[in-house]
């Protein structure tokens, strides 16, 4: 193994209570594994609901997602996608100890999660002129309002629910990026490169489950 | 393993004075020292501390409510402040005392020395559990201290969401932080047993008490959000009114029954696994026999924590739920009396022709096994669905549930402390006073409850402090019970505060028993083993042939 190669003893990387860096490295990704099964089930009570009242609203579900931003949802997907591309290259760099590469590929994970959440924020602004904000500023033409405001509802505590992982997930890799510029990761240790990986593509996946739930619900 | 234990015996010579270990975790006295600790011995004294104020301030709310009960028109408090009570009795012994309880305290202490690891896998984060739960327990405090809330544990919708006028939204707010404390430990847990375990350690040679806590994480961490979720619906629901669960706006209240007992049957679960664990410990080890059925009783737990995610359905037997739904899971409840069936079972093969002694730990956990069988066959009967329509929302479910709460689980908690609690102070409990506290909480306990299943098949509902004179006799008796129950919870108090610090030193192992953690001293060093233990045999290496003086008389 490369590590006993490198500069830091293996000692200073391993914490009291593991005996070496490989049990630590697989009780941390079980560790997040975990986490990320508690996290299914966190989103899972807002996928129960939406299931409950689309079986009930067919049709004022599909009416009301025919009212999201099908083209910003979609630039969206994408961008969230090849940030997960990045971040999978940036795992491969850190694996590699390329310190470069894994500095400006974390950058760019946090680079398109921003991106993300802007374009996030231009639709929520747009769902509030077009008064499609529950409670507060929703107005809706037809009979029964209260069934897509329940729509409407569902995909602002969902999407709601989402930006705040991504949030914290762009919190994560800016961290994450200024430690690797400090040679933390590239030096013996990546499993924190690791395990932040496993957080963001499961933020990518709650993703690829909300757009088609929400967004294309209404669209043929 | 006997080498093993001779050179840990020679080590611990050197270190101690006598017997008892003074290098241990616990020589640091500072204030920082234990705000700081990363050690899981040290954050299970801190849980310890802790869920005891709630389970002192919720027992008081238990106290007053069968004082009102002593009468028939209850002309001591009004109807809403015998609501808040009962909330306040049911929201802080079911998230700030019993799920805790026995997991963070005896599991966090006693884990990692059972599987002989230095410390659970993330220390960090098991400290950071203690401070999120100190702080979800401070915001519900705030919310009894503002008046309390009335609308019992279960905090049914619309009540809770439109028509109470009390302080739901601070105490869902501490319940769902709390929350996030039971799914650190949980994970912490599972990681734990799966990474840390000693060389030869291999799955079925670890304790029972390890399988009951991993199957209990798995709970933990799979139905635990489905709760914060849930809660932070009703919040939501309570501040705009969205209509998630109002039916005049399209919504459904009994999605929200059906958010709630997804994770509150299985949380039910996380309240008796744990206790089943510590009992096969005690009983194997007061037997002086390897436990019957070892792999039976592992898998029975995995069994009742999987089957428990597929049962909630039986507490939504009368809320319109469709008859075939109904029926499925009625059939799925039964299924769970067969792991539990299996556990009764082979701790009671374990006893026959065992060397038994009667310690106190013992006599809580045989306590255990008749309490448990009682609230187990009750629960069959509410299981069967027309048999509930009958007895549904009665006195005849509270003295079912509290059969395996407090039956159970408190009790195989009260001997579960007895039990290591030489291994945590060094020291012994009086022994005398011990079993006479584990004989008033028995009597107590059954002098409590046993005349509420005849309440309640008798008709009386639950959550009423106004009934029929004719009920009189239950209630007084139900109150004289509590209150003999009562000192056999105080007792305790009073004789491990002072055995802390004067009881007979109890030396590395005072049971005889097995466990990696009597291989080490007592208390444990820091770093729990001074050399790290290999495993080479089956647990529960006990023989009846090989019997010994536990030499109890004398203390």
């Amino acid at each position: 193994m490369s590590i006993l190669t490198s500069p830091v003893s293996e000692n200073e990387l391993v914490a009291d209570q593991f005996d070496d860096l490989e049990q630590q490295r697989s009780a941390a990704q079980l560790g997040m594994w975990v986490f990320l099964a508690t996290e299914v089930l966190f989103f899972g009570g807002l996928f129960l609901a939406y299931t409950v009242y689309r079986s009930r609203y067919p049709y004022d579900f599909a009416a009301a997602s025919h009212h999201t931003d099908v083209v910003i949802g979609g630039i969206n997907t994408a961008i969230l996608l090849f940030s997960s591309t990045l971040m999978a290259l940036a795992v491969r760099a850190a694996e590699l100890r390329d310190r470069k590469r894994l500095v400006w590929l974390l950058v760019g994970t946090a680079f398109f999660g921003i991106i993300f959440m802007v374009l996030k924020g231009v639709e929520y602004h747009k769902d509030w002129t077009d008064h499609l904000v529950p409670v507060f500023n929703f107005e809706w033409p037809e009979p029964n309002p209260e069934h897509p405001q329940i729509f409407f509802w569902l995909y602002f505590a969902m999407t709601g629910l989402h930006a705040i992982h991504v949030t914290v997930g762009i919190l994560v890799m800016l961290v994450i990026a200024f430690l690797a510029r400090l040679r933390k990761f590239t030096t013996g240790n990546y499993t924190p490169v690791e395990i932040a990986g496993l957080y963001w593509h499961f933020v990518d996946i709650v993703w690829i489950f909300l757009f088609p739930l929400l967004y294309l619900a209404g669209h043929r | 393993m006997n080498t093993l234990d001779a050179k840990v015996a020679t080590e611990i010579d050197i270190k101690t004075e006598g017997q008892f270990a003074r290098d241990n975790y616990l020589s640091e006295h500072t204030v920082g020292s234990w705000l700081l600790t990363t050690d899981h011995k040290r954050i299970g004294i801190l849980y310890l501390f802790t869920i005891l104020v709630f389970f002192t301030i919720a027992s008081v709310a238990a106290a007053m409510m069968r004082i009102e009960l002593l009468h028939p028109a209850g002309g001591l408090m009004t109807s809403e402040t015998y609501n808040k009570l009962f909330t306040i009795h049911g929201t802080l012994m079911v998230w700030f005392f019993l799920i805790p309880s026995i997991p963070t305290v005896l599991g966090n202490f006693v884990l990692p020395l059972m599987i002989g690891a230095r410390d659970v896998a993330f220390p960090k984060l098991n400290l950071m559990s203690w401070y999120i739960f100190v702080f979800g327990g401070l915001l519900a405090t705030w919310s009894l201290i503002r008046g309390g809330v009335d609308t019992g544990w279960t905090f049914y919708t619309p009540y809770s969401t439109t028509y109470a006028n009390s302080h739901v939204i601070s105490m869902a707010a501490g319940i769902f932080v709390a929350g996030f404390s039971t799914i650190i430990t949980g994970m912490n847990f599972i990681v734990t047993t799966h990474k840390m375990r000693a060389t030869g350690l291999t799955w079925f040679r670890l304790p029972l008490f390890v399988w009951s806590l991993y199957a209990t994480s798995l709970i933990m961490v799979l139905a635990t959000p489905v709760l914060a979720t849930t809660l932070a619906l009703i919040s939501v629901e309570r501040l705009w009114g969205v209509g998630i669960f109002d039916p005049k706006l399209g919504g459904d209240p009994i999605l929200f029954q059906h958010m709630f007992w997804f994770y509150s049957h299985p949380a039910v679960y996380i309240m008796i696994l744990p206790g089943m664990g510590v009992v096969s410990e005690v009983i194997a080890c007061f037997s002086r026999k390897r436990i019957f059925g070892y792999a039976w009783i592992a898998c029975s737990s995995m069994a009742i924590a999987i089957l428990g995610f597929l049962v909630w359905g039986h507490h939504m037997f009368v809320s319109g739920q469709s008859v075939y739904a109904g029926m499925i899971f009625s059939v799925l409840s039964f299924l769970v009396a067969v792991p539990s069936g299996v556990k009764v079972f082979n701790w009671t093969a374990t006893l026959h022709k065992g060397s038994i002694h009667f310690t106190t730990p013992m006599l809580y956990a045989l306590g255990f096994i008749g309490l448990f069988v009682i609230g187990g066959l009750t629960g069959l009967f509410l299981a069967a669905l027309s048999v509930d329509v009958h007895v549904h929302d009665t006195y005849f479910v509270i003295a079912h549930f509290h059969y395996i709460m407090v039956g159970g689980m408190v009790t195989a908690f009260m001997g579960g402390l007895h039990y290591w609690w030489p291994k945590i102070t060094g020291r012994l409990y009086p022994e005398l006073w011990g079993k006479l506290a584990a004989l008033a909480t028995f009597l107590g306990f059954n002098l409590t409850f046993f005349p509420l299943f005849i309440l309640g098949y008798l008709g009386q509902p639950r959550r009423y402090h106004v009934y029929p004179p004719e009920f009189q006799i239950f209630h007084v008796l139900s109150t004289a019970g509590a209150s003999i129950l009562g000192v056999g919870y105080v007792m305790p108090l009073i004789y491990f505060i002072w055995s802390a610090k004067r009881g007979r030193v109890a030396g590395p192992n005072p049971w005889h028993a097995t466990g990696l953690e009597w291989q080490t001293a007592s208390p444990p060093p820091k770093h729990n083993f001074i050399e790290t233990p290999i495993v080479t045999d089956k647990p529960y290496g006990y023989s009846a042939e090989k019997d010994v003086d536990l030499d109890l008389a004398s203390i």
